[in-house]
């Protein structure tokens, strides 16, 4: 272990490179993460910003075009070595318990993370059989599926296994899918926009659930949303994603109170419907641009109010520093920003 | 809104779809009531919100008011210079000579534009369908629209594979616009976008309707964008309306149950307001409606009451509207 923080994944200089007509798109760019036992971090981003690549990146499960071109990703299970992820080989009987068994995935749309020709029953099961630590009968493996869909509030579960997807509704799927998830009680469970596809009322009762097997289970969540609300609803901490980076990284208090990153303050203030009605909104000017031409100097200048000329548009791209107790910021002006008022 | 000039009037408007049996000669065995007795009036000049979970019918609502769908029932009287009009009853042939006046947005900018037209050709068929405008005249409104958009003329030749979400969405604004229109539905039209270029989205319809002078249909699911552009929004739940009021009014002081359980689940980005999900199961199926109130089986003050009767919608304030009989 790093600091005095029990952590149960570190990564450090993660590079996923995707190479497309003869150039490079740097998807994910030295991004480096530390995740707790039992906590909460949330990537926040827009589309394209490299949120979810990092998510595949962990798993291993970049396809070609997409290489992992450099980094160190490490799993420390509660009972056991720790795993150097990013050194197991492709088909290594380690890597295959990794996905799944230590750490699960939940996925935006519930649709076509099932299988529609298996039954529900029969998906969930599955995870239990390949997984599990000692061997189990299909009917023990059976039983689990249906106390972990209670615990994930699918009502008349006994029926449901018997049931295929298509059978089911969307919040429901959604169910399915994390009972899935958490059934092999995972170190790790890493959730790509989980609520994205959901209804707001149901949504609210998916974020719900998610904390109360959060606690029952002391599962780490690594979180990969572009809705604000969500991220401050759920995390413990937060790490905003721009163009490959890092942008701005603290605890979830300090991100939604003191943001410090333009871009941060910028995504915040385009927020539409808090307390303001029929006026202007802020919103971030341009759109990201192609990363295929990433601009020179700190990626987020072109768009940024604050961004200075001569200094903010040349050399490498900004690394990310601390400012205050764990509030850490990849910006050149951040003492000028802070000290100005926003 | 100083002028209250009604613009457009939808009086209990029905929209069923119908469910056919098993066989060879199929029977209708049901009705699906997507939109079932709506009815409100829009003003010139105003943005009004229509909101919902989906499949709560506010998508087959605006469909039906553009005669995008035919109406099973009910009247949409619309007003347009000094012609009044039930576009509900109108035959196809006589529709013609006022879609130009109702224009719609859509929500998915890379469906809603065809991938093998021009920009120009897109934005400029509506002049060329109605034969308003042709040759220079056609190219010049064309560029107008797009620079009033945000998008650069030199634009007009490429396809639209060659724009963001963000762009697309002001390649159909253009093509709205271009008619100019007194009434515009937009459906969804934000909800595709990142928060970043769906807040310049935004500002740009706020901005447009002044200069255009535009009326709004705003429907969406997302209660911040119905709160920051809309200055009234009728709540939806099961093809019905069962709230209806001012922006602010609403949000202040939601009075029904549907309404009360729907803004409480709002994650805010705000540590100091916690989310409640309050609500319990799902959306009703819509071809095995009850009797009495849809909402009854996830309403937390249901009475036995509520199983007998539909509520009607009722005035309970001035422009406060509720369908519920705990408030009537």
């Amino acid at each position: 272990m790093i600091d005095n923080k029990d952590y149960v994944l570190t990564i450090d200089g993660l590079k996923t490179y995707f190479e497309v007509d003869h150039s490079v798109v740097k998807a994910v760019d030295d991004v480096s993460l530390k995740i707790e036992r039992g906590k909460t971090l949330a990537i926040v981003g827009e589309s394209g910003c490299g949120k979810s690549v990092t998510a595949y990146s962990i798993l291993k499960l970049i396809q070609k075009p997409g290489k992992i071109i450099g980094g160190k990703i490490v799993l420390y299970p509660s009972n056991g070595k720790a795993i150097n992820i990013s050194e197991l080989n492709e088909r290594s009987e380690l890597l295959y318990h990794v996905r799944g068994g230590y750490i699960s995935m939940i996925f935006q749309e519930p649709m076509t993370a099932l299988s529609p020709v298996h039954t529900i029953g029969n998906q969930i099961c599955e995870a239990v059989l390949l997984h599990s630590k000692t061997k189990i009968s299909r009917k023990c493996a059976e039983e689990m599926a249906v106390e972990m869909l209670n615990k994930a509030g699918m009502p008349n579960s006994q029926a449901r296994i018997r049931q295929y997807p298509h059978e089911i509704s969307g919040g429901m799927r959604q169910r399915a899918v994390i009972a899935m998830a958490m059934i092999t009680n995972p170190e790790l469970l890493i959730a790509d926009e989980p609520t994205t596809a959901l209804d707001v009322t149901i949504q609210a009762q998916i974020i719900e659930l998610m904390k109360k097997l959060q606690n029952e289970y002391r599962t780490a969540i690594m979180l990969i949303t572009h809705d604000f609300g969500v991220v401050a609803q759920t995390a413990d901490e937060v790490a905003v994603m721009y163009l490959g980076n890092i942008v701005e990284q603290a605890s979830v208090r300090e991100i939604i109170k003191n943001p410090m990153h333009p871009y941060t303050i910028a995504l915040l203030g385009s927020l539409p419907g808090i307390g303001r009605i029929g006026k202007r909104l802020a919103p971030v000017r341009g759109s990201v641009p192609d990363p295929l031409r990433r601009p020179q100097g700190c990626t987020f200048h072109p768009r940024c109010e604050y961004a200075e000329k001569g200094l903010c548009d040349v050399g490498l791209i900004p690394g990310l520093e601390e400012v205050i107790n764990g509030h850490k910021v990849a910006c050149r002006r951040v003492k000028e920003i802070r000290k100005n008022g926003k | 809104m100083e002028n209250k000039n009604t613009i457009l009037s939808v009086k209990d408007l029905c929209k069923y779809f119908p469910v056919y049996g098993k066989g060879f000669f199929t029977r209708i065995t049901g009705y699906i009531k997507a939109v079932d007795n709506i009815s409100f009036d829009l003003f010139e000049g105003e943005t009004f919100g229509l909101v919902g979970e989906s499949g709560c019918g506010k998508t087959t609502a605006a469909r039906t008011i553009l005669r995008a769908l035919s109406p099973t029932a009910g009247r949409v009287i619309f007003k347009t210079g000094d012609t009044v009009v039930d576009l509900a009853s109108m035959p196809e042939n006589l529709l013609k000579s006022f879609r130009p006046k109702m224009q719609m947005i859509f929500q998915d900018p890379f469906s809603s534009l065809n991938p093998r037209m021009t920009v120009g050709n897109i934005v400029g068929e509506p002049l060329v369908i109605h034969k308003m405008a042709k040759g220079r005249q056609l190219t010049d409104r064309v560029k107008q629209l797009l620079a009033r958009v945000g998008l650069s003329s030199e634009y007009i030749n490429r396809y639209p594979h060659a724009f963001s979400g963000g762009q697309r969405q002001r390649i159909g604004i253009a093509r709205a616009l271009i008619m100019y229109p007194s009434l515009i539905i937009a459906d969804e039209a934000v909800s595709a976008l990142d928060v970043s270029v769906q807040a310049q989205i935004l500002n740009l319809l706020m901005d447009i309707q002044d200069e255009f002078n535009l009326t709004y249909i705003f429907v969406s699911h997302n209660l911040g964008v119905i709160r920051c552009i809309c200055d009234r929004v009728a709540v939806m739940y099961a093809g019905r309306i069962v709230e209806m009021a001012a922006t602010e009014e609403l949000f202040r002081n939601p009075l029904h149950p549907y309404t009360k359980a729907l803004l409480s689940a709002i994650p805010y980005p705000d540590l100091d307001i916690k989310l409640n999900a309050v609500l319990t199961g799902e959306t009703i199926d819509l071809a095995e409606l009850p009797h009495g109130c849809n909402f009854e089986s996830r309403c937390p003050y249901r009475t036995t009451d509520c199983l007998c009767c539909v509520p009607e919608l009722k005035k309970v304030d001035d422009n406060h509207f509720v369908a519920c009989l705990l408030k009537n």
